[in-house]
């Protein structure tokens, strides 16, 4: 049913067509790209107005507390897709290759549960389980431990951001191990490959895409989240998305906050391209 | 086999230590929700429903609640709209710049939301549309537009690419077998992504705190709270939060196995 490009186009195919791209363009593409000419606004008198001025740039990317930032954020961003996609594999390979059917698709319903229920909650429950005299501490204080600081650490963090990705990543990682033809693992098996190098040498290669595209989505959610380094991390160091926060809420410098935008942007973009040219880069050899 | 037994159990309670650490935070705040303890630890403290009667007789909270069912109503119908007009255009057609043409819809959920927030609050405010309930609720439609175009594409993948021509050379228009072929197809499709789709809005915070002025959702008002102080009220907002949004994800769930049901039996 496929029309040819030349034809003209019906009354019937725009109705269809035309609501997304106004919609998406005025309410999705507009605000992007306002933002980006925004960081190019002066803010006079505690009154933002248009200009076209680098001082803002100038004055985020000179700025020794901005790399700070921009530093620490990438890198626990970094060390929380490691930690998801190493604390995931195991559970996900259980999942995938070794439980059955009916499982594997009641772990997947009870790993979307997460994804309804406030995140912000779950987040205030930790904070509270991890407190000093919380949950934890109360429990290893009946076996003689503690208390240990939990929260305002890095690991506060990343506790967060395991909340937040874990459950996602599981599902990526399992639903990609799932699909892989088994006759090639069993093969393996019949060639005599020990469990472990079959895991390195067929199961992880053959779901390369998969399991790649799970740290792309694990390292953009951990990014892009302000509430675990908030509430959890303390904001000691406080990374990008808080800087966004402070100079939006408090301090009425959206032009700032826009180039603290858009490099966070730029960085994603950067990371999910590289991480995509990755995932379907042949192998020397394969067809 | 008997190491392969081994390694079975040891998998077995790997897993279980994960579902513990996700589901964790859940029941906990469910069981903080019923604790008489200001600042809950263990042991726990008596059974109580202070909480849940103090979040009953507050009016900021029932308005929030009313918010709340404001938009995710509104935007999971303008959302399912659009998810729909993009599956369908994407399942019939062929046309240049489709690749852009998609990218406009799927983008949004790669983009952090304080970033879609900060991006939303100053251009709303330029055009002078912020601060409203219907602010959040565009803000919404764009942000859930994808998940229902997602599941209402899948549907249009089930479906034999011959009826809709078979219908037209029955002598119906093309508008007639919309109505009378197409839109009866996706029907169980439909309703999962206005469920779907309100139940993500329900949950949505950074965006909403930002465009909504003074118009407070419930997950705006929940922010407002934990950044003053311990308050277990929070607790009883989110379970009864979470006890709305399972609703939904069930009804859509019931939906979508409907459907599958339908299908087999045909």
């Amino acid at each position: 049913m496929t029309t040819t490009p030349r034809k003209r186009i019906g009354l019937y195919e725009l109705t269809w067509r035309l609501p997304i791209i106004v919609w998406q363009c005025v309410f999705f593409a507009g605000p992007v790209l306002f933002m980006v000419a925004m960081s190019f606004f002066l803010v006079r008198n505690y009154r933002m107005t248009e200009a076209f001025d680098f001082a803002n740039w100038e004055r985020m990317l000179t700025r020794g507390f901005f790399w700070d930032s921009y530093l620490y954020t990438v890198m626990i961003a970094a060390v929380s897709t490691v930690c998801a996609m190493c604390i995931a594999f195991p559970a996900a390979y259980a999942l995938a290759l070794r439980a059955s059917e009916t499982t594997r698709r009641w772990a997947i319903f009870l790993l979307i549960i997460p994804f309804f229920t406030s995140y912000l909650v779950r987040t205030f429950s930790w904070f509270v389980i991890l407190s000093e005299s919380g949950v934890i501490n109360a429990l290893l204080a009946n076996i003689g431990l503690g208390p240990f600081t939990m929260l305002n650490t890095s690991f506060g963090t990343l506790v967060g951001y395991m909340t937040l990705t874990l459950p996602l990543v599981v599902i990526l990682q399992t639903v990609t191990m799932a699909n892989i033809d088994r006759t090639l693992i069993e093969a393996a098996r019949n060639l005599g490959c020990k469990p472990m190098a079959t895991i390195w040498q067929v199961i992880i290669p053959l779901s390369k895409t998969g399991l790649i595209i799970a740290a792309i989505f694990c390292f953009i959610l951990s990014f892009g989240d302000f509430v675990a380094p908030f509430y959890l991390g303390g904001s000691q160091e406080p990374t990008l998305p808080i800087l966004i926060l402070d100079t939006t809420k408090s301090g009425q410098q959206w032009p700032r906050a826009a180039v603290v935008a858009i490099m966070m942007m730029l960085t994603l973009f950067a990371i999910a391209f590289a991480g995509i040219a990755l995932a379907y880069r042949k192998r020397k050899g394969a067809k | 086999m008997n190491s392969g037994r081994l390694l079975n159990i040891i998998l077995g309670i790997y897993v279980a230590l994960i579902f513990c650490f996700v589901f964790a935070p859940i029941i906990f705040s469910m069981i903080f929700s019923f604790n008489s303890q200001r600042f809950p630890t263990i042991p726990l403290g008596d059974f109580t429903t202070e909480w849940y009667e103090k979040i009953f007789a507050d009016p900021d909270i029932w308005e929030a609640a009313l918010n709340s069912l404001i938009v995710s109503s509104s935007a999971a119908v303008i959302a399912t709209f659009l998810g729909f007009c993009t599956a369908y255009s994407d399942y019939r057609y062929t046309f240049r710049f489709k690749g852009p043409y998609l990218a406009l819809i799927l983008l949004p959920p790669t983009i952090p939301l304080i970033i879609m927030a900060l991006a939303m609050l100053a251009w709303f405010s330029k055009i002078g549309i912020s601060g409203q309930i219907y602010s959040i609720v565009i803000a919404h439609s764009v942000l859930t537009a994808p998940f229902a175009m997602a599941v209402i594409r899948l549907r249009l993948n089930q479906m034999d690419p011959d009826l809709e021509a078979a219908a037209w050379n029955l002598g119906g228009s093309e508008w007639a077998t919309m109505r009378h072929v197409i839109i009866p197809f996706c029907k169980p499709a439909i309703a999962s992504a206005l469920f779907l789709t309100a139940a993500v809005s329900f949950d949505e915070f950074a965006v909403s705190w930002f465009v909504s002025g003074l118009n407070k959702t419930l997950p705006v008002v929940i922010l407002e709270i934990v950044q003053g102080n311990i308050d277990p009220q929070v607790n009883a907002i989110g379970t009864f939060v979470f006890l709305i949004s399972m609703t939904l994800v069930v009804l859509a769930q019931i939906f979508f196995a409907s459907r599958q049901l339908k299908s087999i039996r045909s």
